[in-house]
């Protein structure tokens, strides 16, 4: 059982990991009111232009600077998830389109974009197989401390992983705390919860939507380049993300929209995803996987079932989330 | 009093949506240390011409001085930081959060709560207000809300205060305190402004008062040197009658009857507790209470809406046969006659849609009654233009969507359209809520029409000094239990509102 653990765990903190970077870039976009569905294609839109950006430094020179390495890819991919952030608030803020529809559109376009611009690089390196390695950008990336596998268990539990990993939960803790103990988190939540009310006491409704919408995007953008630079090792084929943006839409109600909850949140439904490989069913019965995979979905209905139940004031969405502001509105 | 000084003054202001013009060429001048009443009809401009103090609308023309310099409000801050306070009719308050934490919302520098707290418990001090810090908005009444607005505005310093109907949800012992209150800050030298449709109001709390007429300034005048007959007439711009007139009920005979009814909410919150009485044909049974008190579950309970725990509803025929109502769906309840119109906090809540213009809104009532799949337009057209004159609603025409017309013009339409359908019972929900009082006094005409038609009309009020010139009986319900039921032309204001704080409304004479 400890053997099972011990392989178990770092696996699912490793698929983790990009969960919990969308979900925390999507709590705080939400908790400005705005519901952006466009999350899985913004972690698309970030994974791709890290690739971009890392495949073009890699074929530029034939020694890679280690600090370059890291710092283009993120950069590049911070950049491209902004603009898709940019994109939707310009949309659902400035012109007061519908969320839903702008966030679902971008999803769209964002796994488009990546597909578009991978399947060029694959082109363009004419390789046997439908993908692009990295594997010399990655291997900064996912470099963990030199003796962590020289402390046995706690090593391989807790150090075994690449800077982004870390990176995530400090995020994490950065964003609860803001929300909670400062003074732009308890004006961020108010433009979440009632604009009207904001704006009457003098809080800049659009710009805090802006931000936070932006930088929320930035933080979901670094989950996908975790996902090709760490834990796919810097593979990137086609297709290859799957369905982990809407995973980390749900993780954002299954944690009643707290960063910090949604570390611990972020590694179960890590667990839940990859719990099927685990779970011995026997060539006969394939579809058995195909139900375990269904796991984390059926917990989030269940979660959603039961805060709705108890529907405790504080444990429910912000109140004007998806709801277009406009100030004049009679 | 010493020489005044305008807090502010405003010139020439004017400010147009679309096509309505809501103020024009606006002048008004407010003085520290003075309350001054604004009033005028719904729809007068007078909510556009304070949201443009507050930085809400930005004015299309003229110019705002404040202690004679002129300044350019264009958001909230800009008047926050002129000294302009808001208490707005919708209060602006976040439900999920504190006291404390509505309270210093938009304000800068470190997140202290705890020193916020102490900085609102001394501003409560001074001028007596009550107020948890820790408290959150969703638990707190309505007056608390109020007061938390209240001090929300005084924390931010602001020396000129505009409150948007104060003590339109407020029992007649809150607002009293609230007067109290309202009077300490203008002897500490506070200028402020009050809208209010009460003219009782009007008379023992102001200084002075200034009158809007159709988005102009009328004129302002001191308001020890006026009366209520003169100020209504220049809001309404003709000689008006106040008088509500309560003709005897004509041969009452039991109309609904209802027996032992409790009635839980969804949350198992008990909200009607063993409420029993009769409402008569011809008479006007009027429900006094704190809002909230169960006024709503009693008559969505005659209506069909909410389930009921224990008792019974009977509808009494002219003939004597008893209908129970209890188990019959709304639409069976409504085609016996039991009209409701209710209108929400919200005005738009229950019985209007707002997309839709003033036609297709009537017609939500009659479209049933058509044959074939098709919509027969002109009936509901008709009864709209019908409406809209009889009750003089202030519309660009019928077919505006109800969502742009301002609140009041809204009510108006709801219950135009209910008495309309020709009820038999007649269910009405703060009817005159937000209503100026021309347009009161229409609707109080309307209601003693039904009454001598016989109808039983169920009038939830909110102004007791109207409920006891209008209604025949009045039920007091505290608690959502009968708290008593008095006759109205033997009661007065003060003992309804015992009632409404305490069952039997006795124990208070200590």
């Amino acid at each position: 059982m400890w053997n099972f653990l011990l392989a178990f765990i770092p696996r699912a903190i490793v698929q983790g990991v990009p969960l919990l970077y969308g979900s925390t870039g999507e709590i705080i976009t939400q908790k400005s009111g705005n519901l952006n569905l466009g999350i899985p294609g913004v972690m698309y839109v970030g994974a791709i232009s890290g690739v971009i950006g890392s495949f073009l430094y890699e074929n530029s020179t034939a020694n890679l600077n280690p600090m370059l390495a890291i710092l283009i890819p993120m950069l590049c991919c911070l950049l491209g998830s902004l603009l898709m952030g940019l994109l939707y608030c310009f949309l659902t803020v400035t012109l007061r389109a519908n969320q839903n529809v702008t966030g679902l559109a971008m999803t769209t376009f964002g796994v488009g974009f990546g597909n578009f611009f991978g399947g060029s690089l694959i082109k363009l390196v004419d390789s046997d197989v439908p993908s692009i390695a990295l594997s010399a950008t990655s291997s900064y990336f996912s470099k963990s401390l030199p003796f962590a596998s020289k402390l046995g268990w706690f090593g391989k539990l807790f150090l075994s992983y690449g800077f982004l990993a870390y990176l995530a939960v400090a995020i994490a803790l950065a964003a609860s705390y803001f929300l909670n103990h400062t003074r732009k988190g308890l004006h961020l939540r108010a433009v979440g919860e009632n604009p009207n009310t904001a704006d009457a006491v003098g809080i800049n409704v659009s710009r805090y939507k802006y931000v936070a919408t932006c930088v929320g995007c930035m933080i979901a953008g670094l989950g996908g380049l975790y996902y090709v630079m760490d834990y796919a090792c810097g593979v990137w084929s086609n297709d290859a993300f799957g369905d982990r943006g809407w995973l980390a839409i749900a993780l954002v109600i299954f944690t009643i929209w707290r960063p910090n909850l949604s570390i611990l949140a972020s590694f179960l439904f890590g667990g839940l995803y990859i719990i099927y490989l685990y779970i011995p069913t026997g060539m006969d019965h394939m579809e058995y996987q195909e139900l375990y995979k269904m796991i984390p979905y059926v917990v989030t209905l269940v979660v959603l079932v039961v805060t709705s139940v108890r529907s405790k004031r504080e444990n429910q969405p912000p109140e004007s989330l998806g709801v277009p502001y406009f100030r004049e509105e009679r | 009093m010493e020489t005044k000084v305008a807090a502010v003054s405003m010139k020439n202001v004017t400010k147009t949506f679309g096509s309505v013009v809501a103020n024009e060429k606006v002048d008004l001048d407010i003085y520290k240390g003075e309350i001054l009443a604004l009033l005028g009809e719904n729809g007068s401009g007078k909510t556009t011409l304070m949201n443009m103090l507050a930085g809400i609308y930005y004015p299309d023309e003229g110019q705002i001085f404040i202690n004679g310099k002129e300044e350019v409000i264009k958001t909230p801050k800009d008047a926050l930081n002129l000294g302009i306070g808001m208490v707005h009719q919708h209060f602006k308050l976040i439900d999920v959060l504190t006291a404390t934490e509505n309270i210093i919302l938009g304000l800068e520098g470190k997140l202290n709560i705890k020193e916020a707290s102490k900085k609102i418990e001394d501003i409560c001090n001074k001028y007596g207000f009550e107020v948890d810090p820790k408290q959150k908005i969703y638990d707190m009444s309505v007056s608390q809300k109020q007061t938390v607005e209240i001090v929300k505005v005084l924390y931010r310093g602001a020396d000129i205060l505009i409150l948007d109907e104060p003590t339109a949800v407020l029992t007649p012992q809150e607002t009293e305190k609230l007067f109290r209150v309202l009077r300490k800050m203008r002897d500490d030298g506070k200028a402020i402004i009050i809208i209010t449709h009460k003219m009782h109001e009007v008379e023992s709390l102001s200084d002075r008062v200034a009158v809007l007429r159709d988005g102009r300034y009328i004129g302002s005048m001191t308001t020890k040197d006026t009366t209520v007959t003169e100020m209504t007439n220049m809001m309404v711009g003709h000689a008006v009658t106040l008088n509500i007139d309560r003709p005897d009920p004509v041969n009452p005979k039991p109309r609904i009857v209802v027996k032992d009814l409790s009635v839980r909410s969804e949350d198992g919150i008990q909200k009607l507790k063993n409420v029993s009485f009769t409402a008569r044909s011809g008479e006007i049974l009027g429900i006094a209470g704190i809002s909230g008190c169960g006024q709503k579950e009693l008559l969505e309970a005659i209506a069909g809406l909410q389930p009921v725990e224990t008792g019974t509803i009977e509808y009494v025929e002219d003939n004597g046969h008893e209908e129970p109502l209890l188990g019959k769906d709304p639409l069976k309840i409504a085609e016996m006659g039991v009209s409701l119109s209710f209108v929400p906090e919200d005005r738009l809540g229950m019985g209007l849609v707002a997309n839709m213009d003033l036609a297709d809104n009537m017609m939500l009532r009659s479209f049933r009654k058509g044959r074939t799949p098709f919509t027969n337009r002109r009936p509901s057209k008709k009864l709209a233009e019908s409406v809209v004159k009889e009750l003089e609603v202030v519309t660009p025409g019928i077919s505006t969507p109800v969502r742009r017309l301002s609140g009041g013009n809204v009510q108006k339409v709801l219950v135009g359209r209910e008495i309309a359908s020709a009820p038999t019972v007649l269910l009405t929900a703060y009817a005159v809520r937000g209503l100026d009082i021309n347009s009161s006094y229409t609707i109080y005409d309307l209601l003693n029409e039904q009454k001598k038609k016989g109808v039983a009309v169920i009038f939830v009020g909110e102004d007791l000094d109207v409920m006891v010139e209008l209604c025949d009986k009045i039920m007091v319900l505290c608690g959502g239990e009968v708290s008593g039921i008095v006759d109205a032309r033997k009661t007065d204001k003060n003992e309804v509102g015992l009632m409404m704080t305490r069952v039997g409304g006795d124990e208070i004479h200590e």
